[in-house]
């Protein structure tokens, strides 16, 4: 339960991010200024595609798998938790290597981009937590 | 991870109400502001700067071209628009000496709304304000600069200045000329400037405020008045 409001916390925050980005929301509620400098830089875009469409999309990916692994038809099944740490595993990755082109590229920190980056680890710590405690039926 | 179904279905009422509050934030967060971001560094496309070259004025085949590379929101170019620009319009263009050309490079440090008040400039433009909106925004300068919300102001000016002010609003919306306004600076930087007001003449870069009586001597230099 504790994984799907942390997803839910992700899907807002991204949500928020994406539509500054858009320009529907005039100015991000960040006390340091660092927020804009990380959003309007060019390493706010990945691949052609805004970071935080990405996480967006990541985060309600996320949310759903996690609904999923609480409903009783998907309890028994290991899928939904192995899914759940394999894909916020990769996520991390990612967070982390947007942490480093915040501190040493654009020397520059967003806290919403710190906050997601705490979310996602949470979100990964908890996974791997319910996957030993409970693994999969037939797993190793 | 298995939940009694009444402990589950608390937990969705509760992820519910939790939701429904954030949603109800994120409209909130969009109804407070008029006021969109006009992001910088954007990738231009070749459709932005498709047949445009600057905001003209004066005569095609004026044997002068002045380039001024401004921000809306540098105290120098506010003063040099509404001390100077009067004469230079009056005297130099409106006499057919000189075609004045301004581009855009918004210094988005320190900044704040310099890229909002040149899109501002742009959308008026579609609508054949610009240099009405131009003249606002310079004018009102002080006071926007200072503003938590500017853009509320620029589309007063914009309905001030005759706009249709629902075609202004999805202009300012779609914000369609941050690439244009990129190119812009991107150009500028190009040939050199690294302040505001800068102008091109003659191909030879200026910086800084230059009086009427001083940019009438370059005129006069580069094209003289025949006797």
């Amino acid at each position: 339960m504790a994984v799907t409001l942390l997803c839910l916390a992700g899907v807002f925050l991204s949500a928020y991010l994406w539509l500054y980005k858009l320009g529907k929301i005039g100015t991000l509620a960040c006390g340091s200024g660092g927020c804009e400098t990380v959003q309007l830089s060019p390493y706010a875009r990945f691949m052609g595609v805004e970071v935080s469409l990405i996480g967006l999309v990541g985060y309600v990916v996320l949310l759903v798998i996690a609904l999923l692994s609480l409903q009783p038809r998907f309890a028994a099944a290991g899928w939904p938790v192995q899914l759940l740490a394999a894909l916020s595993g990769a996520a991390v990755l990612f967070a982390v290597y947007l942490t480093y082109l915040e501190l040493f590229v654009i020397h520059a920190i967003c806290r919403w981009c710190v906050t997601s980056a705490v979310i996602i680890t949470l979100v990964f710590a908890l996974s791997l937590i319910e996957l030993r405690r409970r693994p999969a039926p037939g797993g190793g | 991870m298995a939940e009694s179904p009444s402990s589950l279905n608390r937990f969705y009422v509760v992820l519910g109400v939790l939701a429904a509050v954030a949603v109800g934030a994120l409209l909130y967060l969009m109804n407070r502001s008029s006021t969109p971001t006009v992001p910088a560094n954007v990738k231009v496309e070749a459709s932005d700067t498709a047949g445009f070259r600057g905001y003209l004025l004066g005569s095609a085949t004026a044997p002068v071209e002045v380039i001024e590379y401004a921000d809306y929101q540098c105290p120098a170019c506010q003063s040099f628009d509404v001390v100077e620009f009067p004469y230079v319009k009056e005297r130099l263009i409106q006499t057919g000496r000189v075609r004045w050309v301004y581009r855009d490079f918004p210094l988005d440090q320190p900044h704040k709304w310099t890229r909002l008040s040149a899109h501002s400039a742009a959308c008026a433009n579609e609508q054949g304000k610009y240099w009405e909106q131009h003249s606002s925004l310079y004018e009102a300068q002080p006071e926007w600069s200072v503003s938590n919300d500017a853009g509320d102001m620029f589309r007063d000016f914009a309905q001030t200045n005759g706009m249709d002010v629902a075609k202004y609003d999805a202009c300012m919306s779609s914000l369609r000329y941050a690439g244009r306004i990129q190119a812009s600076s991107d150009e500028g930087l190009r040939l050199g400037v690294n302040s505001t007001p800068s102008f091109v003449i003659g191909g030879r870069l200026y910086t800084g405020v230059q009086p009427y009586d001083r940019l009438r001597a370059l005129v006069d230099s580069l094209a003289p008045v025949k006797e």
